[in-house]
């Protein structure tokens, strides 16, 4: 049990480390799907803990959260890179208030 | 007839509603119609309600009308609710009669004005809350009429309000009898916590069971009450705001600040005398600053060389008199002098003012003269105003009320030697400055020409006026001869009888005594400003004459007593907090906020990096938190 949430949290560490890092746009949303996995897998591993589906029932809602968050994400990738010509995100400062 | 009482009050409602909606886009002819006509029909329904109170007098005393509930409240439900006895019977007649001369004389003053309709809207208005105010049978209901007359007053002071001058006069009559006001309404919160009711006959009917003679609550009240009386009756100390408020039209001066709203100080006492008898001391304050307003405003009048300053002043020395009355427990009589007063102060203050329209505006009496052949029926008019003024014994009506005040002075129960002396001397001082004044404006070498004669309009409410002038001192001789009192026996329906001391007769000497005051007046005021005029100028040499006449000119300080004391150290605290210690509490608040903003807004860089960092370490110290608690 401790090592499936260990492992859990160790995937998700490593996705936030991925989006605080990583400069490319498209790697900072693999990132970002990582952790959703990772929690994903903690939300999994509590539930066969306790003999309950709701663990599962949780994952499927990530994964159709995850599917919709992806397509506008790059949807929006793909209207930045037409903007910027680039897909840093460092080039995006502008937008700052 | 009695149901027709709301008419009376109803109709320069009416009138003030057409002309104020109306009457901009209304021909001339047509608003002194409404304006005059709606004042006079109310005269005439009181003349055929008062001829009917006469001859059928009811058995209570008194009508009263009550046209509908004005609020209701728990158990506070004031009605508007007319109220007609002798004594407001005496007012309305006052009012309406004088008021509807007063506004057909106007017609013809203001006709070249062009704010003609505005003119007969605020009379209209000013002669409808006066007559709620003596109308009223609660105390709510008169306090309406009392502040609806001060507004009128505050508008039609500053009629001309191009002139700033004006504006502050105006200004200054609003807040010098508000501060009376303010007093007033305190002692109406004070009567209805101590009975219960704001119902006038209630009131009276209750005092002397709740209150025992001396009272300090009755005498608390009696002061609260009395110095609303004083604000308005421009009595000390709050007399300043008379003399200036002569800057509105002549008409105003003769209907509001002589005949009727000044003495509503003198209706509000008469009303709630129950309650000043039942406060001795408040009686004697009242007397008291009566005798002390009609010494100082008489001596002012002396000094003033603006025609209608001269009158304002004998205004409030005569109502000073009136005061002396009350104060004596002379009710009737001083009713009686509120009468002859608004006949013959109305009278003078028209007349003045076609003298003054005739010389083109000129208000200063060194610079008339002369007019005796020139404007005849105002002379004539005039000289039987000024007459009655300073009680011209047995033709004048003045003689025969303020001759009863006087002897009520000396021998009323609460009347003493120094009153009387006061009210003598009074009396003497009147008679000088009275003839100073006709025979600067009338006599000697013509100053200035006449511009345009007046016309039939402007003279025939003189020659009514100075009719009542002469006869109506009849209806109430002296005991000594001829002892007719019917006004007063009518007045005592409402009013109590004064108490003499018992001993106390000899009231020949003492008209003898004030007959020979008049005289003496009179021709002391001859010699100085007409036979011998280089005496006045040997006088004006001496330095400190010369220091008594500016200090009596300027009112006896009083202007420049108030503005040190009040209106100086006011402004003085107001340029201190010209930028308001309260608001910096606010200011404060405004800049700590933009403070947090511009912090806040750093943080904003635009760097998603530092945003997800801001989440993670947030996310971390929230959940280390909650490990270690």
């Amino acid at each position: 049990m401790e090592m499936i949430l260990l492992l859990a949290a160790l995937l998700f560490v490593m996705g936030i480390a991925g989006v605080i890092i990583r400069k490319n746009i498209i790697f900072m949303l693999l990132s970002i799907e990582v952790m959703l996995n990772a929690s994903g897998l903690a939300f999994v591993a509590a539930g066969s803990h306790w003999g309950q589906p709701d663990g599962q029932v949780m994952f499927v809602f990530i994964l159709a959260m995850a599917a919709a968050e992806v397509s506008v994400g790059l949807a929006l990738i793909l209207q930045i890179y037409h903007q910027h010509k680039s897909l840093d995100i460092d080039n995006l400062k502008e937008m700052k208030g | 007839m009695e149901h027709l009482l709301w008419l009376i009050p109803a109709c320069p409602l009416a009138g003030f509603l057409i002309l104020a909606l109306t009457g901009k886009s209304m021909p001339p002819a047509w608003v002194a119609i409404i304006g005059a006509g709606m004042v006079s029909l109310s005269a005439i329904f009181t003349i055929i309600i008062g001829i009917d109170f006469l001859t059928f007098p009811p058995a209570s005393g008194h009508h009263s009308q009550t046209l509908w509930t004005w609020m209701e409240v728990a158990d506070f439900h004031p009605k508007i609710t007319l109220y007609l006895d002798a004594l407001s019977l005496v007012f309305i007649f006052v009012i309406t009669f004088i008021g509807a001369l007063i506004h057909l004389y106007s017609v013809a003053f203001m006709a070249f004005d062009k704010d003609y309709s505005r003119f007969f809207a605020c009379m209209n208005l000013f002669v409808f809350s006066m007559l709620l105010l003596v109308l009223a049978d609660n105390l709510l209901l008169l306090y309406l009429g009392w502040e609806g007359v001060g507004l009128c007053s505050y508008l039609l002071i500053g009629f001309w309000y191009e002139h700033s001058e004006n504006g502050y006069a105006a200004r200054k009559a609003f807040i010098i009898t508000r501060i009376g006001d303010t007093a007033m309404a305190i002692g109406i919160f004070v009567i209805f916590y101590q009975f219960g009711t704001l119902l006038i006959p209630d009131i009276l009917a209750k005092a002397p069971s709740l209150w025992h003679p001396g009272a300090s609550m009755a005498t608390i009240t009696a002061l609260l009450l009395l110095a609303g009386g004083l604000g308005k009756s421009a009595q000390l100390p709050f007399q300043t705001w008379l003399p200036d408020a002569m800057a509105g039209p002549s008409p105003v001066s003769a209907l509001i600040h002589a005949a009727t709203m000044v003495t509503a100080g003198v209706y509000l006492i008469a009303r709630m005398h129950v309650i000043f008898e039942l406060s001795p001391t408040v009686q004697l304050i009242v007397a008291g600053i009566g005798a002390a307003t009609l010494f100082i405003a008489g001596f002012s009048a002396l000094t003033q060389y603006d025609l209608k300053r001269v009158l304002a002043y004998s205004t409030i020395s005569q109502i000073g008199y009136m005061f002396l009355a009350l104060g004596l427990g002379a009710w009737t009589a001083a009713i009686f002098h509120f009468m002859i007063h608004a006949f013959f102060k109305a009278l003078l203050f028209l007349a003045a003012g076609a003298v003054i329209d005739a010389l083109n505006h000129e208000h200063n009496m060194s610079k008339m003269g002369g007019l005796k052949n020139k404007l005849p029926v105002i002379f004539w008019t005039f000289v039987i105003g000024s007459a009655s003024l300073i009680a011209l014994p047995l033709i004048s009506s003045g003689f025969y009320s303020k001759d009863q005040i006087l002897w009520f002075a000396w021998a009323s129960k609460n009347g003493n030697p120094l009153l009387w002396l006061i009210a003598f001397l009074g009396a003497f001082i009147t008679a000088l400055y009275t003839t100073r004044m006709v025979i600067l404006t009338f006599w000697g070498a013509t100053k200035t020409e006449v511009q345009r004669l007046p016309g039939k309009l402007i003279t025939i409410p003189l020659i009514i006026l100075a009719f009542f002038t002469i006869c109506a001192g009849f209806i109430e001789l002296p005991h000594n001869f001829g002892s007719l009192t019917l006004f007063s026996d009518f007045l005592h329906q409402v009013l109590p009888e004064t108490v003499l001391k018992s001993t106390e007769n000899g009231e020949f000497s003492f008209q003898l005594l004030a007959a020979l005051a008049t005289f003496g007046g009179i021709y002391t005021a001859y010699i100085l400003w007409h036979l011998q005029p280089e005496r006045i100028e040997k006088l004006k040499r001496n330095e400190a004459v010369l220091l008594l006449y500016s200090f009596w000119h300027a009112g006896w300080g009083f202007d420049q007593l108030y503005q040190t004391l009040i209106v100086r150290p006011v402004v003085f605290l107001a340029n201190i907090n010209k930028n308001d210690v309260v608001d910096k509490i606010y200011q404060g608040i405004t800049l700590v906020s933009i403070g947090l903003y511009r912090c806040l807004s750093f943080t904003q860089s635009g760097s998603l990096r530092w945003y997800i960092m801001g989440l993670v370490v947030g996310a971390i110290i929230i959940l280390g938190i909650q490990i270690i608690l």
